[in-house]
């Protein structure tokens, strides 16, 4: 536009949508997930239009067609709960042994993977959807939160995880954010974010422990900070454990006192889900007070459950009592004791249960900290750490593997070659040799865990180094090196030593994607695209219009004396076209309402400008004239 | 280049635990690669590849048992690559009448002394390595390590053996 470009002193202008792009931070939660930003270390979480931050992981695919996440996913939910998802990160990178049931009944349809091992699918309307691109939905609906609170192309992000995660579930939580558009700038574990959030905003040095227990997920950190310096320890938790299994005991009390009145012989996946839901909502009541009640409803029969916390506490103890048990081991392994530890940061809506709090507090010796709000400090040290990525910063994050990192040797037993707790990145090699004399070939076997037996480990992956030069047993030299990227990922590679013969393969094939899956996704994503841009257009041309009109009516308040009657009123008519076109969805008829404008404003520009050389020809300075513009 | 030399230390089997912190911090601030993530691809290579060798470096230093193996193995004292072929037949003797004490242990209080015993030992074993590494006594150094070695993985046992007993009373 023409118009003189006026800004209010000291404000620079709104810039361009697409010019240039901002980094987030996203807590892609098991119950809920989050997006903030941080400006100059100011991290925030970003609002909906009523002021929630947190969007629920729910995702549902309605009979009428189209995507729903969040709120509005979960409305669904008591009309068509077979289309409507939750808790799916349960499911990221997991085959379908890993799955929990309610009364038997698993709360959605599986398609197991094609082989045995793979991560399963959910059968929803009629189609098999991986957890991968189920996730991809809530962030591409955190994406367009952000956009739209930003005014901005949002494309980088660092996206947490739960510091437990194995390869496969963070290999998986990588390519769902690709599928949703999102350059992962670092995948970043989920207490570690937390204690950047709470670190730089108390200033707190020392050794600190952060227990976080969400919907899905426990972990266990303990770090030491230190002068910018976020060290992680040592970590440990468990990614099946929060306040999904304690609903999952209410449920299961309420549908088992209903078979026993004889109420229904037969639950469904419906019921599952309902009685998931009502269990959660007196579980969260419980937080409050000493006794809940509630009504299922289910196929038209009612019936009415109590609870008390104290048989609530009673159903959860084991459950309890199994952080504790984790957090000891943390603290063994880093070879630190309860009172060396100055304070505990509380994370996840589970930590509001008082049975929790009860027993951190008393394991470690003091009342837990949370000053910062436990709903949104992973998302802000998330933002915090994008900040840090893109445009520079001091602070030093130092993380660990969680999982030590094997190869399967004679006997089914694991050979550990990188242990838990070593710190990231890391490039770690152990040599091994044939067994058989004239041996051409190795199996390559690629397992994560503690325990001894590969059978009792993940397999993240099997390959062979074919080649070998035949030998006698014992006389060829294999190299296999594991390097963990800073995101904990992990490649391996093999090499006979002695000839030079070599493989190199990313790890991911077991519980990952196919590339045939990871196209079909990247294919509807991009049939999606168009939508999402068209979309994003129109958001652009109505932040556009919507600028000119503030630039103009700000110079109507000053000068508008320059303008005569019917001026003033072909003005006017040109201002409520284009605003009306603001309101509709059409772009082209917003750019050219916009560009109409522009030609009728012209002459007022012009007259506005000479004015203004004639103000500064008698001796003010243009800084001077550009503040007085902009009053 | 050897670890000691990685992280600018002298190499010695006496480290203060926050000079090998300050050393550590101040280089992974140089080439963390969360310091890269905007540079060119060979870089960003070479700044992890730094970083790990940063990292194996600390690692094999923080702990007081594996840096004086390392120390050790820079020394010309030669080690059997695994923690676990134990060819000393004293210490094969104590080995196994201390695996027959930790099985009896039946109480996890019981099983936590025999750690702390173990812990204490070493402690001790440690503290005895310089003056043997003084004299260049090869031969003891390495039966000390193996020592050291064992009473290490009998402690990680113990301490697994006590989480077990834990879980189950409770
Ligand atoms: N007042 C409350 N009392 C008890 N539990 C609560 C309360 N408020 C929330 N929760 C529980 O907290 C859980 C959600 O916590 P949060 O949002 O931290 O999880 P998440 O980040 O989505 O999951 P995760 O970190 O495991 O992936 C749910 O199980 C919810 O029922
Ligand atoms: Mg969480």
């Amino acid at each position: 536009m023409t118009l003189l470009e006026i800004h209010e002193p000291g404000e620079t202008p709104l810039p361009h949508a697409g010019e240039g792009s901002l980094a987030v931070g996203i807590d892609l939660g098991t119950t809920n997930s989050v997006v903030a930003i941080a400006r100059e270390g100011k991290p925030a979480a970003l609002h909906d239009e009523t002021g929630k931050a947190m969007v629920p992981s729910v995702v549902a695919y309605p009979s009428s067609g189209g995507v729903l996440v969040g709120d509005e996913a979960r409305l669904l939910m008591p009309q068509e709960p077979r289309n409507v998802v939750a808790s799916v990160k349960r499911l990221m990178g997991r085959g379908a042994a890993d799955l929990h049931t309610v009364a038997g009944v698993l709360p959605y349809e599986i398609e197991p993977g094609s082989g045995e091992t793979d991560m399963v699918k959910l059968r929803i309307a009629g189609k098999a959807r991986s957890p991968v691109e189920i996730s991809a939905e809530i962030l591409k609906a955190l994406r367009k939160r952000a956009e739209e609170a930003l005014d901005k192309h949002v494309e980088r992000a660092v996206i947490t995880v739960p510091a437990y995660f194995d390869d496969a579930a963070r290999t998986a939580t990588r390519d769902a954010a690709r599928v949703a558009g999102f350059e992962v700038l670092r995948l970043v574990n989920e207490p570690t974010a937390a204690a950047l959030a709470y670190g730089l905003d108390k200033g707190s040095e020392g050794l600190y422990a952060v227990y976080d227990l969400g919907g899905g997920t426990f972990d266990f950190s303990l770090l030491r900070l230190e002068k910018g310096v976020f060290q992680v320890l040592a970590t440990g938790g468990d990614t099946a454990l929060g306040g999904d299994d304690f609903d999952r005991a209410i449920a299961e009390r309420m549908l088992a006192e209903r078979k026993k009145d004889g109420l229904d012989d037969q639950v469904d996946e419906a019921a599952v889900k309902a009685a998931l839901a009502l269990a959660r909502h007196m579980k969260e009541q419980l937080s409050d007070r000493d006794q809940t009640s509630g009504r299922l409803e289910l196929l038209a029969v009612p019936s009415f459950h109590a609870l008390t916390r104290a048989e609530f506490e009673a159903m959860i103890a084991d459950y309890v009592k199994r952080t504790l048990g984790i957090a000891r081991n943390v603290l063994a392994d880093a070879n630190m004791t309860a009172a060396e530890v100055q304070g505990v940061v509380l994370v996840g809506g589970s930590t509001r249960v008082p049975l929790v709090r009860i027993e951190v507090a008393r394991m470690i010796g003091k009342p837990p900290l949370t000053d910062i709000d436990p709903d949104e400090v992973v998302a802000l040290g998330a933002a915090l750490q994008a900040e840090a990525l893109t445009g520079g910063g001091d602070t030093l994050l130092l993380d660990v593997t969680p999982l030590s990192l094997g190869l399967e040797t004679m006997g089914g037993i694991v050979e550990k070659v990188v242990p838990r707790n070593t710190p990231i990145p890391v490039q770690l090699a152990q040599d091994f040799t044939t067994y058989q004399d004239g041996q051409t070939a190795m199996a390559i076997h690629v397992v994560q865990g503690e325990r001894e037996m590969v059978a009792d480990c993940r397999s993240l992956a099997r390959f062979e180094l074919l080649g070998i030069p035949p030998m006698t047993a014992g006389a060829a030299r294999i190299r296999v090196s594991f390097a963990v990227d800073a995101d904990g990922l992990l490649t391996v590679s093999a090499e006979e030593r002695t000839t030079g013969v070599q493989q190199r393969i990313e790890v991911k094939p077991s519980y990952g994607l196919s590339h045939e899956d990871m196209a079909d996704m990247l294919y509807d994503s991009l049939e999606n695209a168009e939508a999402d841009m068209t979309a994003r257009l129109l958001t652009e041309a109505r932040v556009e219009a919507r600028r000119s009109l503030l630039a103009l009516d700000a110079a109507l308040a000053k000068d508008g004396a320059l303008l005569d009657a019917a001026e003033r009123a072909a003005l006017d008519q040109g201002r409520a076209r284009l605003e009306s076109a603001i309101a509709g969805e059409d772009r082209d008829e917003i750019n050219a309402a916009a560009e109409a404008l522009e030609t009728l404003s012209k002459p007022f520009a012009e007259r506005r400008m000479d004015r203004g050389i004639r103000e500064a020809l008698a001796g003010k300075s243009v800084n001077e004239l550009e503040s007085r513009v902009g009053e | 280049m050897n670890h000691f030399a990685r992280l600018g230390l002298p190499a010695a089997l006496d480290l203060e635990p926050a000079a090998l912190d300050r050393a550590y911090f101040a280089l992974q601030r140089q080439w963390h690669p969360d310091r890269f993530v905007a540079k060119p691809p060979e870089e960003r290579a070479k700044a992890s590849t730094e970083a790990a060798a940063l990292n194996d470096a600390y690692r094999t230093l923080k702990d007081p048992l594996s840096r004086a193996v390392y120390f050790a193995e820079l020394k010309g004292v030669e080690l059997p690559a695994d923690g676990k072929t134990i060819d000393d037949p004293e210490l094969l003797m104590e080995a196994m009448e201390a695996r027959e004490e930790l099985h009896e242990a039946g109480s996890a209080e019981a099983v936590h002394a025999l750690a702390a015993k173990a812990r204490e030992d070493m402690k001790n074993s440690l503290a005895r390595l310089g003056s043997l590494f003084l004299r260049d006594d090869k031969p003891a150094i390495r039966k000390a390590l193996l020592r050291l070695r064992y009473l290490d993985k009998f402690a990680e046992e113990a301490r697994a053996r006590r989480m077990n007993l834990e879980r189950s009373s409770a």
